[in-house]
């Protein structure tokens, strides 16, 4: 039953000085996993960096905290939940969005926002799309009735994740300074208290699942998908937040992966103390529960709580009030020992410093060039037809809207949404203090497929500008590294080049990283997913009516701020044309200038609060072409005449970064700010009602009706599933 | 005015509701715990969006049990104005307070968006303010809100202009478009769409506060 290692059998037997229990090897085995030791990653996560001024929490707690000012904070971090949204899509999603959410809240936060990172094998394979729809559904069941507005993610389609869907949860709270609070089992003598759902026998071994490749096998696996309750969570966060206003707790967290073993042992490591429980006293929804079952069960919806001695009913009157079960079940302890007893026998008795801190950390090897899955050289290519290319674009499964995801999500409750889903950033305004906070969730597996660390670089930049083209400056990030087998070199080199170029983006544009989730063994039937690093970027503005991607007006100025970029072919094998139109990957990811970016960032910036901009989007995934198009969805179009010595295919489709297509009434005022940051701003162009005609040196490329542009582009998605039969 | 925001354990629009009576149209407003047996002698009542009591069964039907909405059909016998939105509409469905039944979207998925929706009638304490036949752009969020009933009441609704709201792009199936009903003596109201979400220009609309200042305006003249 055990994944342990007989070097890390050796390693329990010195530290207990014994042979362990049945139970203190299970207990073992769930915290020194790969998902609750981070043992493969760890060596490496200490190059990103974690300080800034505005960072009030790093990483190591259940979330990270920054600072925005007037007294209050934001806590926000995202995690993944892929091993069980592939077993039981609905249920794993579900619980996904639940774990992340009690993050945030168990530091005494309320959640004001949740993105999504979807990543699902081609729909054409009715097993994917079966999955999509249960994620999807799981998402907004949970969400929804939590009552915790879903604003933003993203939905790519690709074959590496047949088999192996990526589901990754941001969520973000708010909360003033002097409510945050944290997981510590502090005061010797205090009671420990469980709150919360009863404990069951789902999703046992949960953390070691999700520390496994896939093999044929796997789906039988499913009871070990934990089963979620939203109605109950939300009980849960206003009895919390509730009995934290009694000032009677000392510390608080969630009971996630590995459940009441993780907390305990967690709560007790960072407050240097022991805790001892009693598992007769734990509420169980089942009967004949083992000491090894209660204490790996991963039944949803529970917390532990550290609370003041002699002030336990002022926490109980609270939870009564909400009708959860509140029960003290120990107590903290002097002697750093996690002592876990049953019915009064001791059935463990592990040092909670080493349990939860001194997992092995492993070197593994990666002296070997990271896998790639392509080689380097363009292939011949030559288009017939430039229109066709975009609408295949526009209907193919990356870029198409996602409408038909995001309308099953309350995106509005809390009213708090000024950008939701399909803008370039999320935007929740913070009704206490005037200020919003705009959030951005991305990754490109194909750019990391070709260069881990380019591509990973690119999502920082990528992110930052969407949270930029909103107005607000980026200030913190949060990362989920979804990766293959780390025990094979070439794998975990494409980890290490990922992380030192996440190290090395977030430096540059002083967004520290606050936490994060890795999730390793991404692998089915011996396939390693592409390395897919999802970044998540926080940025702050004031509060004002949003800038959105449609054109406006007629007879406005289309600009380009950044330029046209540049292109050559070895960069343009990434790209979405590539992938949808020549349906091949090859050579490098788009080149990338650290510091011409940052400067376009600071310009657009300046250009949207400056209220000079009727409308901005940042050109990403599909290049101009797509993006001019995206402007364009709302009926007004525009005619746009650029002098480039580009081949019309790249300079239509290629993504080069560091460019924002905006429209103005005021483009020499849009000149004057792009000169002062010494960036180009191109006038490329005027929109026009219903039309969408792009041109070089007077030669026509594209011409086509936004009608039609819409019309491919609004129900790709929807058609596509109901096709299926 | 003093408005009474009803908070069940799974509400979670009441907050929402409670800002836009208060910040959006600067009323005074205050939350009604569920087991409260009174109202505290409130000026009109909401019954706000969420999941009431989780609504795993059926929305609303376990919320109709609750002691508040004992208080509720008081006020309501009393002529007191009682508006009902999403979680709201289902409950006072549930309760006997409005006819009919809200069922599964036709498509049988949560549907979140901005709908437009025709006011039907002007002839409503929560109407009174609008012109009529005026389209408002609300927002809807549910995933059962298909309102159904058999067709001598749906007769009987529209010969005695109780249909306030229709759908001008149906979003759940509801027959004769209905997004909004009235009770026969016009001061019960439920509505599927969020009047409260469109109450702040910053979010997109503000027709939603025709509906909550008619019934400012309703209150005064009273």
């Amino acid at each position: 039953m055990s994944d342990l290692t007989p070097f890390e059998r050796e390693k329990i037997r010195s530290i207990l000085k014994r042979e362990p229990t049945e139970t203190e090897l299970g207990i073992f085995t769930v915290m020194w996993s790969e998902h609750c030791s981070y043992k493969s990653s760890r060596l490496h996560l200490k190059k990103l960096p974690t300080r800034g001024p505005r960072v009030l929490v790093g990483p190591g707690e259940n979330a990270g905290i920054i600072d925005i000012g007037d007294g209050y904070a934001i806590a926000f971090k995202i995690e993944s939940h892929n091993h069980p949204s592939f077993i039981e899509p609905f249920q794993g999603a579900a619980t996904g969005v639940g774990g992340i959410l009690r993050d945030i809240f168990t530091m005494g936060a309320r959640p004001i926002a949740v993105m999504d990172a979807l990543r699902f094998g081609p729909l054409e394979d009715p097993g994917n799309a079966r999955i999509l729809e249960g994620v999807v559904s799981g998402i907004a069941h949970y969400g929804n009735c939590f009552g915790v507005p879903t604003v933003g993610g993203e939905c790519v389609f690709e074959a590496c994740y047949n088999g192996n869907p990526l589901v990754n949860v941001f969520a973000l709270g708010v909360f003033r300074h002097d409510e945050i609070f944290y997981g510590r089992a502090s005061g010797v003598g205090n009671p420990v208290i469980y709150v919360g759902a009863k404990t069951g026998r789902d999703g046992i071994h949960g953390a070691s699942m999700a520390s496994a490749a896939f093999t044929a096998e796997s789906k039988q696996k499913r009871p070990n998908v934990q089963v979620g309750d939203p109605f109950l969570e939300k009980l849960l966060l206003e009895a919390c937040l509730e009995a934290m206003k009694t000032g009677a707790i000392v510390g608080i967290q969630d009971m996630g992966a590995a459940g009441l073993t993780c907390s305990t042992c967690e709560m007790g490591s960072r407050a240097g103390t022991g805790v001892e429980i009693e598992l007769a006293l734990v509420p169980q929804r089942e009967t004949g529960m083992t000491p090894y079952e209660i204490m790996l069960s991963e039944s949803q919806e529970r917390m532990l709580i550290v609370a003041e001695k002699g002030r336990e009913e002022e926490v109980f009157r609270v939870f009564r009030k909400w009708g959860l079960d509140a029960v003290a079940i120990g107590r903290v302890t002097g002697d750093g020992m996690l002592r876990v007893k049953n019915h009064g026998v001791v059935e463990a008795e592990i040092p909670n410093r080493e349990l939860a801190d001194q997992a092995p950390v492993y070197d593994r090897p990666h002296d070997v060039p990271p896998y790639r899955p392509a080689g380097m050289d363009a292939p011949q290519f030559s288009s017939p037809d430039l229109t066709a290319d975009l609408l295949k674009l526009l209907g193919s499964g990356d870029i198409c809207s996602k409408q038909w995801i995001w309308r099953q999500y309350d995106y509005m409750v809390r009213t708090n949404t000024i950008a939701g889903p399909g803008a370039d950033a999320a935007v929740v305004r913070i009704k206490e203090t005037g200020s919003s906070v705009a959030m951005s969730l991305d990754g490109n597996a194909r750019y990391c497929a070709l260069s881990p660390r380019e591509g990973t670089k690119l999502i920082v930049a990528e992110c930052c500008r969407n949270v930029s083209t909103a107005g607000a400056t980026p200030v913190a990030a949060t990362n989920n590294l979804n990766f293959g087998n780390p025990e094979r070199p070439e794998i975990m080199a494409q980890l290490v080049e990922s992380i030192e170029g996440l190290a090395e983006a977030c430096e540059f544009f002083e967004t520290p990283i606050t936490g994060g989730n890795v999730s390793l063994y991404n692998e089915t039937l011996g396939e390693s997913i592409w390395p897919t690093p999802v970044v998540g970027i926080v940025g702050l503005m004031r509060t004002a009516a949003p800038v959105t991607i449609p054109f406006k007006e007629e007879g406005r100025t289309v600009m380009l701020l950044g330029g046209l970029g540049s292109c050559d072919e070895i960069r343009f094998g990434g790209t979405q044309y590539a992938k949808a139109v020549l349906e091949k990957l090859w050579g490098l990811p788009p080149a990338l200038d650290l510091d011409y970016e940052k400067r376009v960032q600071a310009a657009i910036r300046e250009i949207v609060n400056g209220g000079l901009a009727e409308s901005a989007h940042d050109i990403g995934d599909g290049g101009l072409a797509v993006a001019l198009a995206e402007c364009s969805m709302e009926g007004i179009g525009a005619a746009v005449e650029v002098a480039s010595g580009l081949r019309p295919e790249l300079l239509l489709f290629h993504e080069g970064p560091s460019r924002v297509i905006l429209s103005t009434a005021v483009p020499a005022e849009v000149e004057r700010i792009a000169r002062a940051h010494g960036v180009e701003a191109l006038r490329a162009g005027v929109t026009m009602k219903g039309i969408l005609r792009i041109g070089n040196d007077s030669m026509t490329l594209v011409d086509c009706p936004v009608q039609q542009l819409r019309q491919v582009w609004e129900k790709a998605l929807e058609n596509q599933l109901a096709a299926r039969v | 005015m003093r408005f009474g925001v009803v908070v069940f354990p799974g509400s979670n629009c009441d907050h929402d509701a409670w800002y836009a009576i208060t910040h959006n149209l600067g009323q005074q407003a205050e939350m009604i715990w569920h087991d409260s047996p009174s109202l505290g002698g409130v000026d009109a009542v909401i019954l706000p969006g969420g999941f009431a009591y989780g609504d795993y069964l059926r929305c609303g039907a376990i919320a109709k049990f609750s002691p508040v909405m004992t208080a509720v059909r008081r006020f309501a016998g009393q002529g007191g104005l009682v508006l009902g939105i999403c979680n709201g509409f289902q409950i006072l469905v549930e309760s006997g307070l409005l006819p009919g039944a809200l069922l599964r979207n036709r498509d049988l998925k949560f549907v979140c968006r901005e709908v437009p929706v025709r006011v039907e009638t002007v002839n409503t304490p929560f109407t009174s303010a609008a012109r009529p036949a005026q389209t408002l752009r609300l927002p809807v969020a549910h995933g059962e809100g298909c309102y159904f009933a058999d067709e001598d009441t749906l007769d009987r609704l529209e010969r005695e202009d109780r249909v306030v709201l229709r759908y001008l792009d149906n979003p759940n199936g509801s027959l004769r478009d209905i997004a909004g009903i009235c009770n026969e003596r016009r001061n019960v109201m439920g509505l599927m769409p969020h009047p409260e979400r469109a109450a702040d220009a910053l979010l997109g609309s503000t027709d939603g506060r025709v509906i909550l200042e008619s019934m400012v305006h309703s209150l005064v003249a009273q």
